[in-house]
């Protein structure tokens, strides 16, 4: 049984890294080696990472690295701004009773269901009256509705897991409620806070639909958006686009890979509610 | 408990929720509103200006259109075929990650990567892994195959991507679910000798059941709603053979100009939407009612 489990962990590390070594090897090797169907590169070659980095903002390397600018500001703004908004609120829906507690829950998360599908039309338009268009304000706005509810759901179930005795200690010593919500139940929530914020950079740093709609420039296109742009234009050598799929690939890897332990936790409220 | 409503808590409730509110409705509210309106109109530019109103006609062109009903297959066999394999797939992976076995950092490392690359970036690796004439795939296998050239093949390539991405986010679920398994109790079962086959599916399984539902539902509304990795893989085709209900609407919305017919296939999709995330719901009713 053992054996078994560990071939199948075997199995499992091939399935996973063979298509990642793909993009990092395709992202190394010279077009020839590219378009003549080497496995390994010859000479290997950096000079897409170094174009991506040095070149100016117009060709398609500097537009890499101008998107990947726009989706770091954009995702952090998204994620601070959900997260401190989605905090306030989680608390309120995991320990005050209130009239339409349930209903408002639920319309809050009936937004984040929604499709952006069904939004995109008249946000573009309202977007466009408001000269947000093409902005990085425009797209924090946007998203900050989609990873708004999203913080509140999940910041909710973790307020709901920690003990309420703490805080009824505190309030009976005096402390107000907002006292008690800042200095004894957001310190101990820092796990959920973390995954939460973890997530939502995660589902901001993603999103597609919106910013292909909205954006069309260097002022505010998202890397997912350069990457698609680029992906249909050049058949044979994917070699720049595996370089800044690479990039695009490094922030939410990295987060992931480091905050791996609270992604179990943070997925159960998901299912008990 | 019986909810009572203390005067106090309410105002500070709506102090605290009030940012949320403004930051999320401010946004979603109008756009809802305007496009439930516009599906009930003859838009057919991205201009304002008044359109002729159009009753129902944009609802019962979607099922008079003929090019519908192979989108809504497409869109349904992606939905049930990805599903089930994710489930399979991600209930082994799940199962492997809660076994006893040494290195399980390196284990659980390797499942996370797949889920954290990003969707657009996952499409266009497949995309490139795929190709006909210079893929790596083609190359492994010693083949010769335009896995993207026909359309029904390249539904499927697009299948193997998502479902190569996105079994993880199944596994991390269901091994959220197997953590709450006393582990006694599958080891009972083993020491009454019941083999592993039999104590997995008449222990873990019904244990694991609302875990299981809940992640159908949640991935059935996530296919309902795919487009990003279908517009970078494929562009909808070979002849329309990818494209997908979200997919669809996008085409007719943004290279059709039909703003109206866009209108009202978007909100077909809210439909189908919400009846899955009110089943939702009340999954997680039962759930938190049986106290898993």
């Amino acid at each position: 049984m053992r054996k078994f489990q560990y071939a199948m962990c075997g199995l499992l590390a091939v399935v996973v890294l063979a298509p990642f070594s793909w993009l990092v090897i395709s992202s190394i090797s010279p077009a020839d080696d590219l378009a003549g169907g080497s496995l390994w590169p010859s000479h290997p070659t950096f000079s897409r990472y170094a174009d991506i980095f040095t070149s100016g903002p117009d060709g398609i390397a500097g537009t890499f690295r101008v998107s990947m600018v726009n989706s770091l500001v954009v995702a952090s703004a998204t994620t601070l701004i959900s997260l401190v908004v989605g905090c306030l609120g989680g608390y309120a829906f995991a320990r005050l009773r209130f009239r339409f507690r349930r209903t408002t829950l639920f319309a809050f998360l009936a937004i984040y269901m929604l499709p952006p599908i069904a939004l995109v039309i008249p946000l573009y338009l309202a977007l466009a009256n408001l000269a947000l268009l093409d902005t990085q304000l425009g797209l924090i706005l946007t998203y900050c509705s989609i990873v708004t509810p999203f913080c509140l759901w999940t910041m909710s179930n973790f307020f709901m897991s920690l003990p309420s005795e703490l805080e009824d200690a505190a309030r009976v010593d005096g402390c107000s409620r907002m006292g008690a919500l800042f200095r004894i139940v957001l310190p101990l929530a820092r796990p959920g806070i973390v995954a939460t914020a973890m997530f939502g950079f995660l589902l901001s740093w993603d999103e597609f639909l919106y910013s292909l709609i909205f954006t069309s420039t260097s002022n505010s296109k998202t890397i997912p958006v350069a990457i698609a742009e680029f992906t249909g234009k050049f058949s044979s050598d994917f070699g720049l686009v595996a370089a800044g799929g690479v990039l695009a690939a490094l922030p939410p890897v990295l987060l992931a890979l480091l905050f791996q332990r609270y992604i179990v936790n943070g997925l159960t409220g998901a299912v008990k509610g | 408990m019986k909810p009572v409503h203390v005067r106090g808590e309410g105002r500070f409730a709506a102090f605290l929720l009030l940012p949320a509110a403004i930051v999320v409705f401010g946004v979603v509210l109008y756009p809802v509103l305007k496009t439930l309106l516009m599906s009930f109109y003859k838009v057919d530019s991205a201009m304002p200006g008044s359109y002729p109103f159009a009753g129902l006609s944009n609802y019962t062109k979607v099922f008079s259109d003929p090019s519908f009903y192979p989108v809504l297959g497409h869109t349904a066999y992606f939905t049930i075929v990805s599903t089930a394999a994710e489930l399979v797939l991600g209930m082994g992976v799940a199962l492997l990650l809660n076994a006893p076995l040494r290195f399980k950092w390196v284990w659980r490392s390797l499942v996370v990567l797949p889920w954290a690359l990003p969707t657009i970036v996952n499409g266009a690796l497949w995309r490139w892994i795929d190709n006909g004439q210079y893929g790596v795939l083609n190359q492994l296998l010693g083949t010769e195959i335009q896995w993207l050239g026909s359309p029904f093949l390249a539904l499927n390539m697009v299948i193997v991507a998502d479902v190569w991405k996105n079994t993880s986010i199944v596994a991390f679920f269901l091994l959220a679910g197997l953590q709450t398994i006393p582990a006694e109790l599958r080891e009972a079962a083993v020491m009454d000798g019941a083999s592993t086959w039999r104590s997995f599916w008449q222990i873990v399984v019904p244990l694991l059941k609302p875990s299981i539902a809940v992640v159908l539902v949640l991935r059935t509304i996530e296919a309902f709603k795919v487009f990003d990795i279908v517009y970078v893989m494929t562009g909808g085709g070979p002849a329309s053979g990818t494209q997908t209900v979200a997919f669809y609407t996008y085409l007719q919305a943004f290279s059709n100009q039909l703003f109206g017919y866009g209108a009202a296939l978007a909100y077909m999709i809210v439909i189908a939407v919400g009846a899955l995330a009110m089943f939702y719901l009340r999954l997680l009713r039962q759930n938190q009612l049986a106290g898993v």
